[in-house]
């Protein structure tokens, strides 16, 4: 009898460490805490109107669906096909090369294959077989199609809310198939069952409310921005003197309000200030914020296009009431996918603005001749080319620089240099991160497109894993110590991401380093950088 | 020939099948890529993981030093901390070197001095994975607890709630 029991090496070698081979339509979906957002305010859902207000929760069984929900999401699907040639076309086209499976940073970070883009997309493409093409129809599981079911929309909602929208994988689809629109899409058909996060729902319904995504109202906007004037005045000796809803300025400038409010947002704001005091004072330059656009964000691009359009009219309504000559934009990203793709047919054609030329330099932005917004960066590069800034570099020189391209100015705008010349001639320190982490080729912060809540920390830890990877191989080779970014979502989401992989790296916007470095006519000398830490050099003086 | 230097004359070997087991822990279609792209930017977990599990079979052959060796588990550890994986399974392949590391050294060799030594090496290994495993997910929650605790606050301060203490209780 004793030897018929298997000795613990025979059991042992039985045991198969594979997993087991699944069909991906069989992997049933596991929402797991902290990888999604909580479920939008119904409140917030109704006050934009939105369909199909309630309270739910995620992980409950019942998500308290209207109970024609599949007739809903065939006929919006239907809508959108007959309405959108280019998601009918990112339907049908995609060959499943798989050139994109291993280019999304939530691929990367969760090694979950949904979140190959084109196997996220295929949950969609999966219904679209079944519902609308004859093969579909014919041949079912066959051909790659599945009907709608409870656990294919959970399936959706927990995916499409596991992408950024940050187009990595778009770039590599030798058809071009531009994964952010089929996630807007798919979010746009899941808003019409109220099935949203309250991430965006309730910063939109406040966008739409007040015009910026954290609710603040006109006076406690400009209360926040005097704040920092008096900080300013601390640091520099000068009181600068913003303008708000001034008639007649030259420029109206907007920037997303995260900006105003979130740390380290607060010193590219204050920084803000200073570039435009010091044009006002030197040049005569006339910028303008405004309390009524006071966003530059968009989440209602998350949302559905025409919430994305109707927050986003108030930049030109507010540019025609005010008659300015033409927007600057902050330093923000998506922001610049909604300027540069969809605000001009959406809200345009912006013919009572100029063709924007600045009127320090003379230099005409032809790239913009037609949306009529510049970006910051463009415009910060311009006047440092052209020898119109006093500056100081040698005022950053603790700071160790490398540069976070965000995906939508990146990506979306094609905004490359600019930024790095702009760090180049106001810091000393800088190098960049390998360069298939970089330019069209950079990784998202991991938190974009709305998903830069706290309950989904390991979410956004996965999505941020492959930039933070980056950042670290810089961290460790040239003792690079700050991050800087040209988006609020960045500012506001790198911090956590950096305190989990890259401990001891801190994250600035381009425009704080500038204002670092910028003399402003008649300041006293300065001790410390926007942050209130010592300038090098000045750390006895700061005790 | 002892244990150990027959181990250590096979330790490419070893490392290889560790990592084979590791990555076989995700999903077929991700263990590919995992294994498949050499490129530590493209393929950071991948890459990390290789590169953490080279580091602890030297290790474990030679001497097992345990600040070296938190240093070698944290990048994979840290990884599989935010993954969908229970914290059995995050830190449990420690434990798959053990049947590595006696189908490499035959029935022979399996009861030795040193061969009991190398097993309460990896006990201890374990441990020091489940510590770092603790100190992620800590890290995680608060984290979580501070984003939390912002949001509050910055609301609380644009309602004008806050005061600074010198500013006196009736101001």
């Amino acid at each position: 009898m004793a030897d018929e029991t298997p000795k613990p090496s025979e059991l042992l070698s039985k045991i198969d460490y594979h997993t087991p081979s699944t069909h991906w339509m069989d992997v049933p979906v596991n929402i797991r805490k902290g990888m999604y957002c909580y479920a939008s305010n119904p409140k917030s859902v109704e006050y934009l109107g939105l369909p199909n207000a309630r309270a739910w929760n995620p992980i409950e069984e019942d998500w308290k669906l209207p109970e024609n929900w599949q007739q809903i999401l065939h006929e919006g699907f239907k809508e959108r096909l007959e309405k959108f040639r280019s998601i009918k076309v990112f339907m049908d086209i995609c060959v499943r090369c798989g050139a994109c499976a291993d280019k999304c940073h939530f691929f990367i970070g969760t090694g979950d294959p949904k979140n190959m883009p084109v196997l996220r997309a295929e949950l969609l493409r999966s219904v679209y077989r079944n519902d609308f093409t004859l093969m579909g129809k014919l041949l079912g599981r066959f051909a790659g199609a599945r009907p709608m079911s409870l656990a294919v929309l959970k399936e959706w909602w927990y995916y499409l809310f596991q992408c950024t929208e940050c187009r990595r994988c778009s770039l590599y689809c030798p058809y071009g198939i531009d994964t952010a629109e089929i996630t807007m899409f798919g979010r746009e058909l899941l808003n019409l069952l109220g099935l949203n996060i309250d991430w965006i729902a309730t910063p939109v319904a406040n966008c739409y409310r007040t015009g910026n995504h954290l609710g603040i109202q006109p006076h406690a906007f400009k209360d926040m921005l005097e704040f920092f004037v008096d900080d300013i005045e601390e640091i520099t000796g000068v009181r600068v003197e913003p303008n708000f809803n001034k008639k007649g300025a030259d420029i109206l400038f907007i920037t997303p309000s995260g900006d105003v409010f979130a740390d380290p947002g607060t010193y590219t704001c204050m920084g803000y200030l200073m570039l435009f005091h010091f044009l006002k004072e030197k040049y005569g330059l006339d910028v303008t914020w405004s309390t009524y656009a006071s966003e530059g964000g968009n989440f209602g691009s998350f949302t559905s296009h025409e919430t994305m359009k109707r927050l986003n009219a108030k930049m030109y309504l507010e540019a025609k009431r005010l008659g300015v000559k033409w927007i600057l934009g902050g330093e923000c990203g998506h922001m610049w996918l909604v300027i540069n793709q969809y605000m001009d047919t959406m809200n345009g054609p912006a013919d009572f603005l100029e063709v924007p030329v600045n009127p320090i330099t003379g230099t005409r932005f032809d790239n913009a001749a037609s949306t009529k917004m510049v970006h910051l960066s463009e415009f910060t590069a311009d006047l440092i080319k052209h020898g119109k800034l006093d500056l100081k570099p040698e005022r950053n020189d603790n700071k160790i620089l490398t540069f976070h391209d965000s995906c939508n100015p990146s990506r979306g705008m094609g905004m490359f240099d600019e930024p790095r010349y702009v760090i180049k001639n106001v810091a000393n320190h800088f190098y960049d991160m390998p360069a298939n982490t970089i330019r069209e080729h950079t990784f998202c912060c991991g938190s974009g497109s709305g998903l830069n809540a706290g309950e989904n920390m390991e979410e956004r830890m996965a999505g941020g894993l492959p930039r933070a990877n980056a950042v670290k191989y810089v961290h460790e080779k040239y003792g690079v110590n700050m991050l800087a970014c040209v988006c609020a979502i960045d500012r506001a989401a790198l911090p956590a991401s950096m305190a989990y992989w890259v401990p001891g790296m801190q994250v600035t916007g381009v425009t704080e380093l500038v204002a670092n470095a910028l003399v402003l006519p008649g300041e006293q000398e300065r001790t410390t950088d926007l942050r209130g830490e010592p300038l090098p050099g000045m750390e006895e003086a700061d005790e | 020939m002892s244990v150990m230097a027959q181990l250590v004359s096979r330790k490419e070997a070893i490392a290889g099948k560790w990592l084979a087991r590791v990555i076989d822990t995700y999903p077929p279609e991700t263990a590919r890529f995992l294994r498949g792209q050499q490129d530590p930017f493209a393929n950071p977990v991948g890459q990390a993981t290789r590169h953490s599990l080279n580091t602890l079979v030297d290790m474990l052959l030679a001497e097992l030093d345990e600040a070296a060796a938190r240093t070698a588990l944290d990048p994979v550890i840290r990884v599989r901390a935010i993954q969908a994986f229970t914290p059995a399974q995050a830190v449990g392949f420690v434990f798959d070197l053990k049947p590595i590391l006696r189908e490499s050294l035959g029935p022979a060799a399996q009861n030795s001095e040193e061969s009991a030594l190398l097993e309460d090496r990896i006990d201890r290994l374990a441990l020091i994975a489940f510590d770092v495993y603790m100190q992620c997910r800590e890290k995680i929650y608060e984290l979580k607890a501070n984003e939390m605790k912002n949001t509050t606050y910055k609301a609380f301060a644009r309602a004008g709630l806050i005061k600074d203490p010198d500013q006196g209780a009736g101001q």
